[in-house]
């Protein structure tokens, strides 16, 4: 494998490294399941440089269930990290939007942490285009 | 002229054209993609439009003899000389021109005095302001005028967003009906920017239209043109725009839109509670509806070469019944409506003596539409190449753009039929082999990727002085190969860099000759247009 | 950096345990640290890098942001209302400046 790897272009295999251990420090290793957190982006971006990526988690919000933080990553940037949002019961929904910089076509991830440890993820394909052409 | 006229009179009349079994009391009439123009035209149906994945071989991906097997139509008849290219020059000849909006205006008063006024909506699907000299010279007025005098009760739009939002706004606002774009917001605040959907009561039925304006407007046009608005496909949106209509009394809940064919047809499997789906901008033209998730599905052509009337019985706040007729508007056979006549007229005078200037004469087929190349692409290529002296010409795979029969001269309007735009400027730039491999993939993928909500529609960028191989059931990165350069045979270099001649590009402060000069000047030249089958483009797979 | 403005909509009143919406905006270029210079010297890094709503000085929401945040940042959410007070926003720069607005809320 390590022969392979040595293929790679170092950019990218830095990138997938550092997404894998951007969500592993996030979730405290535990690897999170599919579902529960929703990610809301384009199917394709209308400018790279200012993606909507809105994110909503299934939660009722309460004083004793609610969702901790969600972890917004791009694992084609040269650096995934993008964004973290900090919820509160006082949230009332675990809902946000930003605006993010994609390089290229890629995997948008979101990683939801719930207060009570569980975490969850969803992943979201954004393709960034040359554009021009027209029916 | 009149044997052509003869001969389509002998074998149609307008009562055979509209004839249909009507149902219930509501009428919906759409028309879509008209692209300006006003006057009858030739446009020729694709030879080939491939489908990829699930919608491989199923309509619009039918094409030519098959098409008229699935839908039973005989050869050499109006509807397979309207709806295919088999043997279109002939029957081209024989049946005569399509289209006229003054045909088209009969067409809508016939229905309308059927069915009775109230009882009927005409709805336009959008890519109606641009597409002609006229319209590029009066900022798209010269449609709004003609289109007002039809009385629609709405629209949405596509090609309409390149005038630029000061002129798209200034239209709107003096609009006497609704412009309904449901998934345009505002870029800034991210709130609605077009009104959504209205509700209107017709036929006894309450009935919403929710525009839906095209998704990728933005990225298939010039984003600096319209910088305030936000576009995309926002399928929750339309979700939540049905629920709301029917929690006000919605009937009938129609959605007029300009995904394109297998965007709406993917939206209406994964929405449910739409009726009908009036579908533009890929200018398929169905002669039955594609029936998806109980959604009827319309395709109504472009160019003004049809109409769409659907018959709708409503009981008890359900649609229990349909009838559909795709009308082919032959204009040797449908009576011009004379004030309509008068009033393309008028808009047209102060630059009729310019469109009739005939700048060169066509000995082939000059059409545009399909794929991968058309012949009127192959004469712009080559007009980019010889006027910008170039190695390489890309010319974009736009599907409007009118068909000139072998024989017929070449005008000043009919070069701007196909080269009528706000951004026309003809381009000369170096690009590296690896930058061009880039483009083709990229516009590749546009279209053939087999998720339709990553389609733009649109064809295959035109490609002059360089040949390639296609794999459309490829990703992108790997559906191009076997670049050469025609002129020397050789394989395009990725690292080399190429002198490539191009227009439309969607960049800001692009820079050359409007297109249709260039054209002209290489007509001035080369008068007489003889253009053999492009054999350059291969497909695999 | 003076024009860094901020711009936020708040709605002016709500019921007693409504969730309204947020949104905010303002005016910075997020310099990634990754963009080069005409010369070709890499332009430092100065975003802002954390946004905090506070509601009657309790935090609500916080959004911590890394470089590839788009230029004048965006940001939505909601907040349950239980009952009026003020809305006090925060963007913490790189270079240590702090922005803020301010909002009140009416509740019915
Ligand atoms: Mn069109
Ligand atoms: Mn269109």
């Amino acid at each position: 494998a390590a022969v392979t790897l040595a293929f790679l272009p170092r950019l990218a295999l830095a990138a997938a490294q550092s997404t894998d251990e951007a969500i592993m420090a996030f979730t405290k290793g535990a690897t999170p399941t599919e579902g529960t957190v929703s990610l809301d982006t384009p199917e394709i971006a209308e400018n790279g440089n200012t993606v909507p990526v809105g994110v909503s988690v299934d939660s009722p919000m309460t004083a004793d269930n609610y969702v901790e933080s969600v972890l917004i990553l791009a694992d084609g940037n040269p650096n995934p990290a993008v964004a973290t949002f900090h919820f509160t019961a006082l949230s009332g929904v675990a809902e946000a939007k930003t605006r993010i910089r994609l390089a290229k076509t890629q995997n948008v991830i979101a990683v939801a942490r719930m207060n009570d440890g569980s975490v969850f993820i969803d992943r979201k394909e954004v393709k960034v285009t040359i554009g021009g052409c027209g029916g | 002229g009149s044997w052509s006229r003869l001969m389509a009179q002998q074998s149609l009349t307008e009562d055979q054209l509209l004839a249909m079994d009507p149902k219930g009391k509501l009428t919906l009439v759409h028309i879509t993609d008209i692209h300006a123009q006003l006057k009858p035209l030739y446009f020729r149906e694709p030879s080939i439009n491939l489908g990829i994945g699930e919608v491989a071989g199923q309509p619009p991906h039918v094409t030519g003899a098959d098409f008229l097997k699935l839908y039973n139509i005989a050869p050499g008849s109006p509807d397979a000389y309207a709806l295919t290219s088999e043997d279109y020059v002939a029957l081209a000849r024989s049946y005569g021109r399509m289209g006229g909006l003054d045909r088209i205006a009969t067409v809508i008063r016939r229905i309308r005095a059927e069915r009775g006024d109230d009882n009927v909506l005409l709805l336009d699907g959008g890519d109606t302001w641009q597409g002609s000299f006229t319209s590029n010279a009066t900022l798209g007025q010269d449609m709004v005028t003609v289109m007002n005098a039809l009385k629609p009760d709405a629209m949405t739009g596509h090609w309409e967003f390149t005038y630029g939002t000061d002129r798209v706004k200034e239209i709107i606002d003096g609009l006497p009906f609704a412009f309904l774009g449901s998934n345009i917001y505002d870029a800034e605040w991210d709130e609605p920017a077009f009104e959504a959907w209205r509700m209107y009561e017709r036929g006894g039925a309450r009935v919403a239209v929710i525009g839906q304006a095209f998704p990728y407007t933005p990225i298939a046009n010039p984003r600096w043109m319209i910088p305030d608005w936000s576009f995309g496909i926002k399928e929750e949106d339309i979700a939540a725009h049905v629920e709301e209509a029917i929690a006000e009394g919605a009937d009938v809940v129609v959605l007029l839109s300009h995904n394109g064919f297998d965007v709406d047809r993917k939206l209406a499997s994964r929405v449910d509670g739409i009726d009908v789906i009036l579908t533009g901008h890929t200018h398929d033209a169905l002669p039955e509806p594609v029936i998806v998730n109980n959604t009827l599905v319309i395709a109504s052509g472009s160019n003004g070469k049809f109409l769409s009337r659907i018959d709708l019985d409503v009981q008890d706040g359900k649609v229990t019944s349909y009838a559909h007729r795709l009308i082919p508007i032959f204009s040797d056979v449908i009576t011009p409506d004379a004030e309509m006549s008068a009033l393309i007229d008028e808009v047209r005078a102060p630059y009729e003596a310019d469109l009739q200037r005939v700048l060169g004469r066509t000995e082939s087929l000059l059409y545009r539409r399909g794929n991968f190349n058309g012949t009127f692409d192959d004469l712009i290529c080559q007009a980019l190449l010889s006027e910008r002296d170039a190695e390489i010409a890309l010319s974009p795979g736009f599907r409007w753009g009118t068909t000139l029969l072998p024989g017929q001269d070449i005008t000043f309007e009919d070069v701007h039929n196909a080269c009528a735009m706000t951004y026309p400027a003809a381009y000369r730039t170096a690009m590296t082999g690896q930058m061009l491999k880039d483009i083709l993939e990229d516009v590749g993928d546009n279209l053939f990727n087999p998720d339709p909500y990553y389609q733009q529609g649109g064809d295959m960028v035109r490609v002059g002085g360089m040949g390639y191989t296609i794999d459309p059931s490829k990703s992108i990165g790997e559906r191009i190969s076997a670049m050469t350069l025609l002129s020397t045979g050789e394989a395009i270099d990725p690292a080399r860099e190429y002198i490539v001649a191009g227009w439309a590009s969607v960049n800001e402060g692009t820079e050359g000759p409007p297109i249709a000069e260039v054209v002209e000047a290489h007509l001035s030249k080369n008068p007489v247009v003889v253009l053999p089958d492009n054999q350059s483009v291969k497909l695999a797979g | 950096m003076a024009d860094n403005k901020p711009r936020v909509k708040v709605p002016k009143k709500a019921a007693k345990g409504e969730v309204i919406a947020i949104k905010t905006l303002i005016s910075h270029p997020m310099e990634s640290g990754q963009r080069k210079d005409k010369a070709g010297n890499l332009v430092p890094r100065q975003i802002i890098n954390k946004f905090t709503c506070e509601f009657n000085g309790q935090v609500v929401f916080t959004c911590d942001m890394d470089p590839a945040v788009s230029a004048n940042p965006y940001l939505e959410f909601n907040v349950r209302v239980d009952e009026p007070g003020t809305f006090k926003f925060t963007w913490v720069d790189d270079d240590g400046s702090i922005y803020e607005a301010v909002n009140s809320i009416a509740v019915e």
